[in-house]
């Protein structure tokens, strides 16, 4: 598989007056070939939100140093024309975000916006972009799209929403999707329909999705290779079932102890990660989570590790000078035959 | 103009030629119930709510509550306000909790949860109904016996940043508690108490000379939870006391929760939209769906085996943190959205949306919450022979783009 997208040492520093700029994201590098999806995984304030707005340019200029390369198709993003990056938005990638209601624009009607696309990138008629931003919303599953079309964002419930602005997002098949959060605002039982159908997409349509998400759950029924994000950096990356089975790195391994599982035996205890973001340490001074970290050694505080491949998968990308020792090879060789099937 | 003291005084209430006017203009307005007479929940069977089930009967109950109603009038008008018609938050609620257990709800944002959750402390009027509180009917309290009794019932708040006063120290916001109530009898003993409780919610001593804005997310949620603690309650309503904080910190409040609650013999009544949270703190969980509880079990037995279809799809719905766990579960999709709590479908709640649905009863008659077996109640006409699998659902299928 060729990569549709390749991202090589992306990194965003914002400037602050009278102290050293300060790193969102910090050389990060991954891929996204079509039909495949790549989750960026993390806390707030891990940088995976700032990653996909500078991947989309959409952060602002002033203020912001953007380094590195966003290759899609053979073509530098970060180095193109503002108004060729213009033409891209929407036709070849589209974004997906948080938070619906503030993402659409109040005081137009859903209709309108949806057809915006399709006449900007399209070419589109009025009136034959209303056709065709029917058929969208039906196919997202948004019941009496005709009504829909002439209403305003307030008159649509949170799900209605999010699928109208994944209308918005498909109106011209981008080939690579970015979904920041796409489910955080919304109900369990809404965020099952939400999910199902960006699956729909990837697998019928070979769309490439990049998956924002600081939900795990959300990440093992979704994700193909995961990456998990701290301090602006990839800490560690695998396939899912790789990386659920045997997670080598601290800090994976302590949100997995974290957080409650709904098929969990009665009485367990949990787990918590010591401390706060706010104890992290930069990254040139040793690893940043070494003041949280439960496997802390004093190579932690000196030399800041690097992303290298494990010496047994060269797939599975880990950056720690300590990491977990899995519990049981058996464990990960019935991940290993489990990934297999599928490929 | 809520509560049963201002619902008796209103006067279009008692006049009822302004009722009919009333009805008629709801009418025009075309947003009346559809036969707002027609399926009013059916009064319930006159026990209280701790004889429902053999999971509080006869145990040491702390907190009652009996058919509760939390109804929001929606008004219209210029200058003279009409009430065209009514939002049912909370619509017929019973339920018991033992003392020193805790009590999880669970249920999706419109549910009702919160308002249920507010009406039991009586920070929303209720509109009909009780809260019995250690043999005490809080909702018929006059006021100055009812802030007598709140020291004995305090709440946790979603929004840690939001529910700490911005220009209060720490210190004055733990003492705040305790001098309404007069617990703060001499300095010496009030700086030892303060202490003692951020010790015990894991915070340093020098936090008391900090403002809420000097935190973060996690220690401001210790803060709140020291505030409840201040007073020595016996009850806490923890309204998503986890939902604002990262996965990582969210562990570190909920063990220190149960931490409390073992040094301390709290009851927690929590309320969640966090399946998993839910279930890893209570001992028991009702589920609500539009302003009704549908189900009722001991956490286990809810999570072994959900009765209720909705209970079910919620369930199914939870994404789980194992890939293999997520390839290979099925999951019930709903279709469509929740029914405005201010129109709610006839019939059971739930109808509209339910992969079981049978054509006699569940659009005409609103289920009551039966205890099918012991300690486990649930409102569904066809419980049973979903149970069995005599019942089938009907195949929802993802919307295809």
């Amino acid at each position: 598989m060729t990569a549709l997208l390749q991202v090589e040492d992306l990194t965003v520093q914002f400037n602050r007056k009278g102290v050293a700029p300060f790193t969102a994201v910090d050389k990060v590098s991954f891929e996204v070939a079509p039909g495949q999806t790549v989750g960026l995984v993390g806390e707030s304030g891990c940088g995976k939100s700032v990653t996909s707005l500078a991947i989309m340019r959409l952060l602002p200029k002033r203020g912001t140093t953007i380094t590195g390369r966003v290759d899609f198709e053979g073509t530098d993003l970060l180095s193109l024309p503002l108004e060729g990056m213009r033409d891209r938005r929407g036709r070849d990638l589209a974004m997906i975000f948080q938070d619906p209601l503030s993402s659409l624009n109040p005081v137009v009607p859903i209709g309108i916006q949806v057809t915006e696309v399709l006449e900007r990138h399209r070419g589109m008629k009025r009136s034959a972009a209303m056709v065709e931003a029917r058929e969208l919303l039906e196919s997202v599953g948004i019941p009496d799209p005709s009504r829909r079309l002439k209403e305003y964002p307030h008159q649509l419930s949170g799900g209605m929403r999010q699928r109208a602005l994944i209308a918005m997002a498909l109106a011209c098949r981008p080939r690579l999707m970015i979904a920041d959060e796409p489910t955080t605002a919304l109900d369990v039982t809404i965020q099952a329909q939400i999910l199902a159908l960006l699956k729909t997409l990837v697998v019928e349509h070979g769309t490439a999705l990049i998956m924002i998400t600081h939900d795990l759950g959300v990440v093992a029924g979704l994700v193909d290779q995961v990456n998990v994000l701290y301090g602006g950096r990839v800490v560690e990356r695998a396939d899912r079932h790789e990386l659920f089975a045997s997670p080598r790195h601290p800090y994976t391994h302590g949100l997995l102890a974290s957080i409650p599982r709904l098929d969990a035996g009665p009485g367990e205890r949990l787990t918590p990660i010591l401390g706060s973001v706010s104890d992290n340490i930069p990254w040139t001074g040793g690893c940043a989570f070494a003041p949280r970290c439960s496997r802390e050694i004093d190579a932690c505080r000196q030399v800041s590790p690097v992303l290298e491949p494990l010496e047994s998968r060269a797939d599975h990308l880990l950056r720690c000078h300590n990491p977990v020792v899995p519990v049981g090879a058996g464990a990960a060789t019935v991940a290993a035959t489990l990934e297999e099937e599928p490929s | 103009m809520t509560g049963p003291a201002a619902w008796e005084a209103d006067p279009i209430r008692q006049d009822p030629d302004l009722l009919t006017a009333e009805a008629a203009a709801a009418e025009v307005e075309g947003e009346a119930r559809a036969g707002a007479s027609g399926h009013q929940s059916e009064p319930l069977p006159d026990v209280p709510a701790a004889e429902l089930s053999a999971a509080t009967a006869g145990a040491d109950v702390l907190l009652e509550v009996n058919d509760l109603k939390v109804h929001f009038p929606i008004k219209r008008g210029v200058l003279i306000d009409k009430t065209i018609g009514y939002v049912y938050a909370v619509d017929g609620v019973s339920l018991a909790v033992r003392r020193g257990e805790t009590y999880g709800l669970v249920g999706e944002s419109g549910c009702g949860k919160t308002t249920l959750g507010r009406g039991i402390l009586r920070l929303i009027e209720p509109t009909a109904g009780s809260v019995i509180f250690d043999g005490e009917n809080i909702a018929a309290l006059k006021p100055e016996p009812l802030r007598v009794a709140r020291r004995r019932m305090q709440m946790v708040f979603q929004d840690p940043l939001g529910s700490l006063d911005p220009r209060q120290s720490v210190q004055s916001i733990l003492v705040e508690g305790m001098k309404a109530h007069g617990l703060d009898t001499s300095d010496a003993q009030t700086s030892a108490r303060l202490r003692e409780l951020l010790s015990a919610v894991g915070l340093p001593t020098n936090a008391l000379r900090k403002y809420p804005h000097e935190f973060s997310g996690g220690q401001r949620q210790r803060i709140g939870i020291a505030r409840a603690l201040t007073v020595n309650p016996e009850l806490i309503v923890a309204d998503e006391p986890v939902s604002a904080l990262d996965v990582s910190v969210q562990a570190q409040v909920i063990n220190l929760l149960e931490d409390l609650q073992a040094d301390l013999n709290l009851t927690y009544i929590v309320i969640a939209h966090d399946l998993a949270v839910v279930r890893h703190i209570s001992d028991r969980v009702g589920v609500m769906y539009l302003g009704a509880l549908v189900e009722e079990a001991s956490s286990e037995a809810l999570y072994a085996e959900p009765l209720h279809p909705y209970s079910r799809a919620l369930l199914s719905a939870v994404p789980v943190p194992d890939p293999v766990v997520e390839d290979s579960r099925e999951r019930i999709l709903l279709t469509g959205d929740l029914p405005s709590p201010a129109n709610p479908p006839t019939g059971c709640r739930f109808h509209t949306r339910c992969p079981w649905r049978q054509p006699t009863l569940c659009d005409t008659d609103r289920p009551q919450m039966l205890e099918m077996r012991p300690g486990h109640r649930v409102a569904c006409h066809y419980a049973a022979e979903i149970a069995s699998g005599q019942l089938q659902p009907r195949e929802v299928t993802a919307d295809v783009v």
